[in-house]
């Protein structure tokens, strides 16, 4: 006998992240799922986010890795919420890890959740943790051929900061072209050049993120 | 590594619907799996066979559609099937795309007695 399901694999997982949705909005929290491949500077980012918030806006910050807790204690040095998860060999981030985590983090104290995703641009696409941003750094030492191999990570995104910007003079980037592909899939998306280094494009980042925050 | 959890959520799910049309065993499992989220059919069938061990679902075959990934032209209107490297559209050369298939990942149905 053959029985229809027609469900999506992952429905239970959805089912998790829209659990986590109800639960930050009900303390007020703003989320943002923050992915990137390894060393893009999802980290770097995050500090750069914490410093130009301080003192308007109360920030909590998930670190996501498989092993070590190197990135939690750089964050945690900025004086903020941080807390650790180490998948301990998976590739991203799931609704669950973050259920589990979520209930170790003081919601109360703060008004945006930074999440840092495991580096990766496949599997961090597919799992909805019950943010209410995704936000996906793409950098110059990359390359600029990221859209056409990992298209369903940029069609997936809010937003999309080029980092490592002060390097362009450097290395072969054609910004244009990989600004047109990555508008070309995803028609809704907002792209940010920044630096990390020298702080460029940071302001620009964080004014949309605290209109995201003001629309909820 | 991500086929572990998806594997994992495809069991839970057949399981579920096993159970509920009171089956004795799962003799086959029709998936769909857009070529985008790539996903490897070798390694959910390797993770199946120890996920399903000693459960109504054991031995069950695994039956896997690949979409390829798609895509419609907003400027031209036409759909395609997009290439590695160079996303432009074949009928207008524009690079404003929609992607509209490849990014599947369900169970069509299930085989159970």
């Amino acid at each position: 006998m053959e029985i229809k399901v027609l469900k999506d694999i992952l429905s239970a997982n959805e089912q998790i992240a829209e659990r986590n949705r109800q639960l930050l909005d009900s303390k007020g929290v703003f989320a943002v799922n923050l992915m990137s491949s390894p060393g893009a500077g999802k980290t770097s980012l995050i500090l750069e986010t914490i410093r130009k918030l301080k003192g308007k806006i109360r920030v909590g910050v998930i670190e996501g890795d498989v092993s070590s807790s190197v990135d939690a204690e750089k964050v945690g040095k900025e004086g903020v919420p941080v807390l650790q998860i180490n998948t301990g060999g998976t590739c991203h981030l799931d609704a669950n890890m973050l259920l589990s985590a979520l209930s170790n983090m003081p919601l109360q104290d703060i008004e945006l959740l930074i999440i840092e995703n495991v580096g990766n641009l496949i599997c961090p696409a597919s799992f909805a943790l019950g943010e209410h941003k995704r936000v996906l750094i793409s950098s110059i030492p990359e390359g600029d051929d990221k859209p056409f191999k990992y298209p369903l990570m940029f069609d997936i995104a809010d937003a999309v900061l080029i980092n490592k910007i002060d390097l362009l003079p450097y290395l072969k980037f054609d910004i244009r072209g990989f600004s047109q592909a990555v508008r070309g899939i995803n028609e809704k998306v907002e792209i940010f050049q920044i630096s990390c280094a020298t702080s460029h494009g940071i302001q620009e980042w964080v004014s949309w993120l605290l209109t995201q925050m003001s629309r909820r | 590594m991500h086929e572990l959890a998806i594997t994992q959520s495809m069991f839970d799910l057949v399981l579920e619907q096993a159970k509920k049309a009171e089956a004795k065993k799962v003799g086959k499992i029709n998936l769909v799996i857009g070529e985008m989220t790539g996903v490897v059919g070798d390694c959910v069938q390797f993770y199946f066979e120890f996920i399903s061990k000693e459960t109504l679902a054991e031995g069950a075959a695994l039956s896997f559609v690949m979409i390829p990934p798609k895509a419609r032209c907003r400027d031209c209107g036409k759909t395609f099937e997009p290439r590695e490297f160079d996303w432009a559209c074949p009928y207008c050369q524009g690079n404003n795309m929609e992607i509209i298939a490849g990014k599947e990942l369900f169970v069509e149905s299930i085989e159970v007695e």
